[in-house]
């Protein structure tokens, strides 16, 4: 076959060619969605359906009389164990420990990418390198001995009980975990910022040293301000890894009054009375969802670029 | 006494020393532009000034004071960064009062400082803005508003115009000269662009691989330059620095530079340095700016000691103000500034006019001046 023949029949099939391409590529696409999409799809609208339904029902059908009362039961009724009063003081504690955990690692990972980019002293890269191993850690290894730290805390929290009158919070589950998970967030935390501010113009410190600013008046007048972007990251980065935190929650607050979440749920769907309430497991399992979905939605405006943008040169 | 004193300034990194020794003095008011190619040292130089870079040995004084030691905000001193710095979460007038607001000035007070500089530097319609919105040159300014509206001891500059545009540079160039005329100001300043240098300086500094090579005022910079260094790294079009050797004309000693393909040139000189006549038939250096290499009718009329040689051009470059034609001597070429209507042709043979009065000599092997 002469080459001509051969060019002659690409052009005349090309437009083919590039038709059937880009079905395969979006057919492809959107079957990777759809499966991806399909649990979230089934629990949205199996939570809005009665049990009528969904014993009678297909599993992917539209709820025929959308009802809140799986919503509301999974809020207010249902059963963590033997207490039945919902999930509702769960997600409270949940939120209680999510909100100081996040803001402390976080203000914990700026102050430290701040001294190891702008104060720079002798070693700064070793302990970088250190702490960096902390974001390597199975957190299964580091059980056993965080259970035994904090069962010392806890015991000298009763001595400074009996002392003072108060344990400033020592041995309580709620500050215990906000303790974890602030001493194995800080790896990431300081990762995140120290790799902004390695990038922060310097000469904005020098100017501001010159000004008279000491070393926190520069961090909060001068670093923190221009940090939106990574902040927000690291906002949602922890919010989301300690919000869905299992391990630890099951371990170390896994009964009693300051159960988070996550452990609550899975208890909810673990506690057997007769029928399993499929439609409130749904619901509940979305309650849980909703704070990291709402975090990207709120966080996500403030993501922007372009923050820094006039600081330095033209 | 001068205002600035610097004593045998050392500062080591590791085992590398950035200055290798510095001693500077600065009168009150003056301007003392630090100058040289990158590396050489300008800059941390002004960073220990600043107290931004500590030291490792020597002293510092300013106004007999010794500030060594001092906190940088300790020092009364004010600086203008060379990205300005300024603050991008705050508006122009939070930059400028910045500093006060840090040493606790009432507010009424800061306001009226930002309006006084604000009206020096014509950016009072700019203050409630954020350096995001800001031009090149509008930064600039705020930049020496809040340098300005500390009202120190001493300036410091850190190569401020070198991220503007070539127009707006000898724009923003001028501004400070007349800011330093008119507010009687002690600046130091730091360049590595020699016409910076040369129009606003009171003092020079030129410096290399963290030495001071030449210490004066401009004039004596550019006339005397103390050795190869300086004499190449000041003026634009550089000075020709072209081997030659010393012999004799006559009773008179004078150079020989070669040529290609002719005899050489050989130029009498009337008042020869002392020092050249021990490098009688010796290779030398010898200097001559392009402006004291010129046509005959161009040459000054009062210079005593002009040498006239036929020289081959090769290429001409008419700039408009001058024209500048290269011939080849001593196997270099060599720049010399003709009016700007000479009738001159490449590959033609012209006669040039050497003042040899402005002329320097330098020895090869050492690269110091020879007197």
């Amino acid at each position: 076959m002469s080459a001509v023949a051969t060019s002659a029949r690409q052009a005349s099939g090309g437009i083919n060619v590039k038709l059937v391409n880009r079905i395969v590529i979006y057919g492809l696409l959107a079957l990777f969605a759809v499966f991806y999409l399909m649990p979230l799809f089934v629990m949205l609208v199996t939570s809005f359906k009665t049990m009528d339904e969904i014993q009678n029902g297909n599993m992917l059908a539209l709820p025929r009389a959308p009802t809140f009362d799986p919503w509301l039961k999974a809020w207010g009724e249902t059963c963590v164990g033997l207490t039945c009063a919902g999930i509702k003081g769960y997600f409270w504690n949940s939120i209680k420990m999510v909100v100081p955990a996040v803001l402390i690692s976080t203000m914990l990972g700026a102050l430290n990418g701040y001294v190891l980019t702008k104060w720079r002293f002798r070693g700064a890269t070793l302990v970088f390198g250190l702490m960096l191993f902390a974001c390597f850690i199975p957190f299964q290894s580091v059980l056993l001995p965080m259970a035994t730290i904090l069962g010392s805390l806890g015991r000298f929290g009763v001595t400074l009980q009996n002392t003072f009158g108060t344990s400033f919070g020592l041995g309580n589950p709620t500050v215990n975990l906000v303790f974890v998970h602030v001493v194995y967030g800080i790896g990431f935390t300081t990762l995140f910022f120290r790799n902004y501010y390695e990038a922060f113009p310097t000469e904005l410190v020098k100017a501001a040293q010159v000004d008279g600013a000491s070393f926190f008046q520069i961090f909060r007048r001068i670093m923190l301000p221009n940090s939106m972007p990574i902040f927000v990251v690291t906002v949602i980065y922890q919010f989301t890894n300690i919000w869905n935190d299992f391990l630890f929650a099951s371990a170390y607050a896994g009964t009693g009054d300051a159960m988070p979440m996550t452990v609550a749920l899975n208890n909810v769907v673990n506690t057997s009375t007769g029928v399993v309430e499929y439609n409130v497991n749904m619901a509940a399992a979305m309650i849980a969802a909703l704070p990291t979905l709402l975090v990207y939605v709120l966080a996500g405006r403030y993501f922007v670029r372009g923050l820094m943008a006039g600081a330095v040169k033209g | 006494m001068a205002f600035l004193e610097i004593d045998g300034l050392r500062k080591r990194f590791g085992q590398v020393e950035i200055l290798k020794g510095i001693d500077l003095d600065l009168e009150k008011g003056g301007f003392l532009v630090l100058v040289g190619p990158s590396g050489c040292g300008k800059s941390t130089l002004l960073n220990t000034i600043a107290g931004l870079e500590t030291i490792t040995a020597g002293e510092i004084r300013v106004d007999g004071r010794t500030i060594n030691d001092l906190h940088p905000s300790k020092r009364d001193i004010a600086m203008v960064f060379q990205s300005y710095a300024l603050y991008p979460n705050m508006t122009v007038a939070g930059n400028i009062s910045f500093g006060m607001e840090m040493r606790g000035v009432p507010a009424a007070e800061r306001q009226k400082a930002i309006d006084k500089v604000a009206k020096v530097l014509q950016i009072g319609h700019l203050l409630q803005r954020k350096p995001s919105q800001l031009s090149g040159g509008q930064r600039q300014r705020v930049a020496m508003g809040r340098a300005l509206v500390r009202d120190p001891k001493l300036f410091l500059f850190d190569e401020p115009l070198s991220n503007l545009d070539a127009k707006l540079r000898v724009d923003m160039r001028i501004e400070i000269k007349r800011l330093h005329a008119t507010t009687g100001t002690t600046i130091v300043y730091v360049t590595h662009d020699q016409i910076e240098a040369m129009t606003l300086a009171t003092k020079i500094a030129v410096m290399r691989d963290g030495e001071v090579q030449q210490f004066g005022t401009p004039a004596e910079i550019y006339n005397n330059p103390t050795n190869l260094f300086v004499a190449d790294f000041m003026g634009s079009p550089a000075m020709n620095l072209i081997p030659a050797t010393i012999g004799t004309d006559g009773n008179a000693l004078s150079v020989v530079l070669q040529r290609e393909a002719r005899e050489p040139i050989s130029l009498p000189m009337a008042n020869a340095p002392a020092g050249l006549s021990a490098f009688q038939g010796k290779p030398i250096i010898f200097g001559v700016r392009p402006e004291a290499l010129t046509d005959p009718e161009g040459a000054e009329r009062n210079a005593s000691n002009i040498a006239t040689a036929d020289c081959h051009i090769e290429v001409v470059e008419p700039a408009g103000s001058d024209t500048f034609a290269v011939t080849n001597l001593g196997g270099k070429g060599v720049v010399a500034r003709l009016r700007a209507d000479a009738n001159i042709q490449p590959g033609t043979n012209t006669p040039l006019a050497f003042n040899l009065t402005k002329a320097v000599f330098f020895d090869p092997a050492t690269e110091t001046r020879i007197r």
